[in-house]
């Protein structure tokens, strides 16, 4: 008979039990292993264990052009694909000293906005159903599914879009896409209401998520919490406002800053940050700028195929662009950007050629997981999976 | 040497707070700084690491006291091969400042942050797991990503992209 290996038949100490959750564990989103020390029903001590979704993709992107590595970030976390790309983006975009047109900014802050709404649903619908309320699930995926849609209007394809590319957009909107999302802006908050008439006021909901799995601000900054996770233990920070990119600095929004620091306040922050994002769709609509969507820079964009179809240069260029790439002034970069998860950061080291030397992703699933042994010491296995839930993983963000 | 040349001009970086508390600590810790893409960069001695990061925690004006990341990068074959980078982010301030240090190629090691910030403990055992640099002081120095019995450390220049057959 095979040995199991040493970590599953550890024995606790003085009494107490290891009991093992995952990795294939319908609430642990994805591959996750909770190793739980508990005495009685009460957790002593918790490790999650992870690393089963490793894919190397930062050895990848190590091997391909720079231009390559963009549809490798959308497999990372593929529940917000085009934040990924934007933080890619904007890495490169910042070592080659780009300017990208305003359209481009516009239209990149939008689809932005509608991945934060499309991240959230699947959380709120999937941490909602952890907790015994089947119903919200479907709702929500009601709504995602339009943003899917406009997904796919932009990109062809419905999750692993690569829509941004370095430089700007792959492509420009078709006709009727932008009537299409006002629409879907105008009916959503009325959508957001239902959530919350299903959630916030219902009694069962708000025992099993008030007051448990409690981070305070300082264990929160601590142990590295990101996001509403932070916001929720009431840190007061979101890069969208503090250190602006892609024209955020243009936009009105709010904050939502939660001082309990428990699961139902990281559930208020999230669907506050609905309410907020949708905003910003209706602002980035309303004030939508004309003009180009690629920055001018031929030996980086890749030319129309129009273009290609006439001109001898353009031809050139992208047969240059394909074959090798182009070349990135040496230096490094660290671009934040905030994910639905919290601070998504791209470190991109440059050594001058057509292949990044080195990209690092900080993920902020990764970052949040840590806080999960610190929030349920001394809380009920059954709170357990509230407090994975609340911190909205994904496991392709964590493992890379 | 690495490929990007340190700038070593410490006098005109001197007001950025990041800088202002290490060299107010210990000016001798302090390699070199390089201010690029609006980005700070400093280089710190390794066996200086974990106190240099304390004070930049605690520093009165400007506390960095979030840990965004730490990672490396391996300059294989140059030498020293390892550098260790620390992204650290002062939520009150808003500002940021990259940490790093370098170490030889045999058998690296250095003191953890884990005693700093708490959460160093998964950068720390990632940063172990696929460059094999060790964290002296880490309380549960082990392999986060790969198969604990695997061999070899995935992100080193030196090991093949496709892996070994």
């Amino acid at each position: 008979m095979p040995q199991l290996p040493a970590s599953f038949v550890e024995p606790g100490q003085d009494g107490t039990l290891i009991l093992n959750m995952g990795p294939q564990h319908p609430s642990t989103h994805g591959v996750l292993r909770v190793v739980m020390e508990i005495e009685g029903e009460t957790i002593v001590r918790l490790r999650p264990e992870i690393g089963y979704l490793h894919t190397g993709i930062e050895k990848t992107c190590e091997a391909k052009f720079y231009q390559q590595v963009v549809p490798l970030t959308d497999r990372i976390d593929y529940l917000c694909p085009m934040t990924n790309n934007l933080c890619y983006c904007l890495a490169v975009e910042k070592l080659l000293g780009l300017e990208i047109p305003p359209k481009a900014q516009w239209i990149r802050v939008l689809m932005n906005e509608l991945t934060r709404i499309n991240s959230h649903l699947v959380w709120l619908g999937t941490h909602a159903m952890d907790l015994g309320a089947m119903t919200v699930l479907l709702y929500c995926f009601r709504e995602r599914e339009e943003i899917l849609r406009f997904y796919e209007m932009v990109s062809g394809q419905r999750m692993m879009s690569s829509y941004f590319r370095i430089g700007g957009l792959a492509l420009e909107p078709p006709p009727g896409f932008f009537e299409k999302v006002k629409k879907f802006a105008d009916g959503f908050p009325a959508k957001v209401d239902e959530y919350e008439n299903l959630l916030t006021g219902n009694p069962i909901f708000k025992m099993r998520t008030k007051g448990i799995a409690r981070l305070s601000a300082e264990d929160a900054i601590a142990f590295g919490a990101c996001g509403p996770t932070l916001r929720g233990s009431g840190v007061d920070i979101d890069l969208r406002r503090d250190a602006p990119y892609s024209g955020y600095e243009n936009f009105k929004f709010n904050v939502p800053v939660r001082t309990e620091g428990d699961v139902f306040a990281r559930y208020v922050c999230r669907v506050q940050e609905l309410r907020e994002s949708i905003g910003i769709v209706q602002q980035a609509l309303a004030g939508m700028p004309e003009g180009p969507i690629k920055a001018d820079a031929p030996k980086v964009v890749l030319p129309d195929r129009e273009k290609m179809k006439t001109q001898m240069e353009a031809l050139i260029y992208h047969f240059k662009i394909i074959t090798e790439g182009f070349a990135v002034p040496a230096g490094e970069v660290y671009q934040a950007v905030e994910s639905p998860r919290g601070e998504m950061g791209y470190y991109v080291v440059s050594d001058g050629t057509a292949k990044p030397y080195r990209v690092h992703m900080r993920g902020p699933s990764f970052a949040n997981l840590q806080t999960v042994a610190k929030m349920c010491e001394g809380q009920l296995i059954a709170d357990v999976v509230a407090a994975i839930g609340s911190i909205d993983i994904v496991l392709g963000d964590c493992d890379r | 040497m690495p490929v990007i040349p340190p700038i070593t001009d410490v006098a005109s970086l001197k007001s950025h707070p990041a800088l202002a508390s290490l060299l107010g600590w210990n000016s001798g810790v302090v390699q070199a700084v390089r201010f690029d893409r609006e980005e700070l960069t400093i280089w710190v001695e390794k066996d200086a690491i974990r106190e240099a990061c304390a004070i930049l925690r605690d520093a009165r004006d400007c506390p960095f006291n979030y840990l965004c990341d730490v990672t490396a990068v391996d300059w294989y074959p140059l030498e020293p091969r390892f550098e260790v980078v620390y992204h650290l982010l002062s939520i009150s301030a808003k500002e940021r400042v990259r940490v790093k240090t370098r170490l030889n190629g045999s058998s690296p090691a250095l003191e953890s942050v884990t005693s700093v910030w708490p959460s160093a403990n998964f950068y720390e055992r990632e940063v172990f797991d696929l460059f094999g640099v060790r964290f002296t002081g880490h309380p549960n120095l082990k392999r986060i990503m790969m198969p604990d019995d695997w061999e070899g450390h995935p992100l080193r220049k030196d090991y093949p992209v496709e892996g070994y057959r």
